[in-house]
């Protein structure tokens, strides 16, 4: 069980957003209603607090393999409004995972708002999976909102997976997502994302490939239902001989806006970039097919949904 | 057993009805494997997706043992013991090929189970069990997986729209003799298949053969083929080219 001072739907919450149901091995970090809640570090990865900001450092020693770091937020007082920083310093030769995530549930009638300003600095040869899930609940009128801004840092050879997921509850997002790569660097974001209701939902990404053979694939997937509303543009820079590929695919239903601007910039001949976007309701061969098996329509849309955002 | 009667279906052209098919009326008796052939036009591809309720008849009506589906929507057919092989099967981003092979059996299959159906329609299941069928398969892959599909779903009536369409690599044995275990496999199960080909006609207890939507013959293959050779209805693919 987990052995911290969270109440039910605290515990709720870090299912949902970190997938933990015990306290998980290795090094953690839990911040409940702006308060530390807990926090265990091992041999190679120490969490300190920040002095003058609210937030952590996280440091990583070199050669640390197969650990993980698990740092989730979970705010379920209404009226909570906080920037938190955290910074990731992973030394050379790592392969660790990080898991971050936040949710909020809001009974009342005030906003509660969390921006987690995450940065990180990935040493050499360094191979990081980083996990980032957004959660909501909560029936009061106070609105749910997360500004996650992600600064990414790689140095030579290193190499990163960034897997963004908001599929529930956060009335306001917007995402900014910043990444400097060097020589041999390679970063891979898959974001996954859902809005119904009037939901709100910004993601922005700006990727500049800095060093030779430095490669960046940023892909979004999304649906939109309800009256909700998706912007995303992802931005990729090549100031070196290098590959870039941004790719943003996009299902609309009901009343849903969706603006899908990806974007390239080369600045040297060497550089490879191609970007894809895509926009379009649910096809209707796809939902017949799926009937024919003897789902309901709505099973139907579920599965192609499900499928979709996997 | 399938019943047509007086079915007829016509769509908007322009500002006048163009009749597809005029009063049909057929049986399709339990264990019987029957081909419906015809020339281009015909009117076979509709009549498929009529008894699959994916179009609806502007008139008459259709019984599935003894019970009038004509109203009934895709899924309430589905559920009574209809399946329908497309000719040009769907693609899906993200769903995979056992999410699909599960969802057509209704149940959790385990690996070994789809990995069956999937080498009895000759593809290497370890190859294609967890790969999306999206456009990075090709239409011959699509249309075993989509052959796949039925076999999983086990069911009385099995409606194929050109089978053999676009899997001229794999061997018409392999496709016939899954015709035949499906006979063999589901007590009094009927197959209705939309096909041209010589050699899937040769094998049918009865053809019809439908000519600007109307049945213009019908009986064993004995019976019908004579009628067809040489004309478009019934040749093999590399005839049609020429």
């Amino acid at each position: 069980m987990l052995d911290l001072n969270i109440d039910d739907i605290g515990k709720q919450i870090l299912a949902e957003v970190a997938d933990i149901h015990d306290t998980p091995a290795g090094a953690y970090n839990f911040r409940v209603n702006s308060q530390l809640a807990g926090r265990h570090t091992t041999e190679n990865i120490d969490i300190m607090t920040k002095e003058g900001l609210p937030g952590i450092d996280i440091f990583i020693k070199p050669n640390t393999k197969g650990e993980s770091v698990h740092i989730p937020v979970v705010v379920s007082e209404s009226g909570i409004k906080e920037t938190v920083y955290n910074d990731f310093f992973v030394g050379d030769n790592c392969d660790v995972v990080i898991v971050a995530g936040c949710g909020i549930d809001n009974c009342g009638e005030h906003d509660a708002q969390h921006d987690g300003v995450h940065r990180f600095y990935v040493g050499k040869n360094s191979k990081i999976k980083y996990v980032e899930k957004h959660y909501g609940s909560g029936d009061g009128n106070g609105k749910r909102i997360l500004n996650p801004v992600t600064e990414v840092y790689m140095e030579e050879d290193s190499v990163m997976e960034m897997e963004m997921e908001q599929f529930k509850g956060a009335d306001s997002t917007e995402r900014k997502t910043i990444a400097e790569l060097k020589a041999g660097a390679k970063l891979v974001v898959k974001e996954r994302l859902m809005t119904h209701g009037n939901q709100v939902a910004k993601s922005d990404y700006m990727v500049t490939l800095n060093g030779e053979n430095s490669t960046a694939d940023v892909v979004s997937r999304s649906v939109a239902r309800d009256t909700s509303t998706q912007a995303f543009s992802a931005r990729i820079t090549g100031n070196a001989p290098c590959n870039g590929h941004t790719e943003c695919d996009s299902i609309i239903m009901d009343d849903g806006k969706i603006l899908a601007i990806p974007s390239l910039e080369a600045n040297n001949v060497d550089a490879m970039l191609f970007h894809e976007a895509a926009i379009g309701k649910i096809a209707g061969d796809q939902l017949i097919k799926l009937m024919t098996l003897g789902l309901t329509e709505a099973e139907a849309e579920e599965q192609i949904i499900n499928g979709f955002l996997r | 057993m399938l019943e047509l009667k007086n079915l007829s279906f016509s769509v908007e052209d322009g500002d006048r009805q163009k009749e597809i098919l005029h009063d049909l009326s057929l049986i399709i008796d339990n264990g019987k494997f029957v081909v419906i052939t015809g020339p281009n036009g015909s009117g076979k591809s509709t009549l498929a997706r009529l008894i699959m309720g994916i179009e609806k008849p502007t008139s008459g009506r259709i019984f599935f043992d003894g019970q009038d589906i004509t109203d009934l929507g895709i899924t309430e057919r589905a559920k009574l013991g209809v399946s329908f092989a497309f000719q040009q099967p769907v693609r899906f981003k993200g769903i995979r090929v056992i999410d699909l092979l599960r969802l057509a059996a209704g149940k959790t299959l385990n690996i070994n189970e789809a990995c069956n159906y999937l080498s009895e329609v000759g593809l290497c299941a370890r190859d294609y069990i967890q790969r999306e069928i999206n456009s990075s398969l090709s239409g011959g892959e699509l249309k075993r997986i989509e052959i796949a599909t039925l076999l999983a779903r086990q069911t009385k009536l099995s409606v194929f729209d050109e089978p053999e369409a676009g899997i001229d690599l794999w061997s018409f044995q392999n496709l016939i003799r899954i015709f035949e275990n499906m006979r063999r496999e589901i007590k009094d199960s009927s197959i209705v298949i939309i096909s041209h080909q010589e050699r899937i006609l040769n094998i049918a207890d009865e053809i019809i053969l439908l000519a600007d939507g109307r049945i213009k013959k019908t009986g064993s293959a004995a019976e019908v083929l004579p009628e067809l050779i040489g004309t478009t209805a019934a040749v093999n693919a590399c005839d049609r080219l020429k």
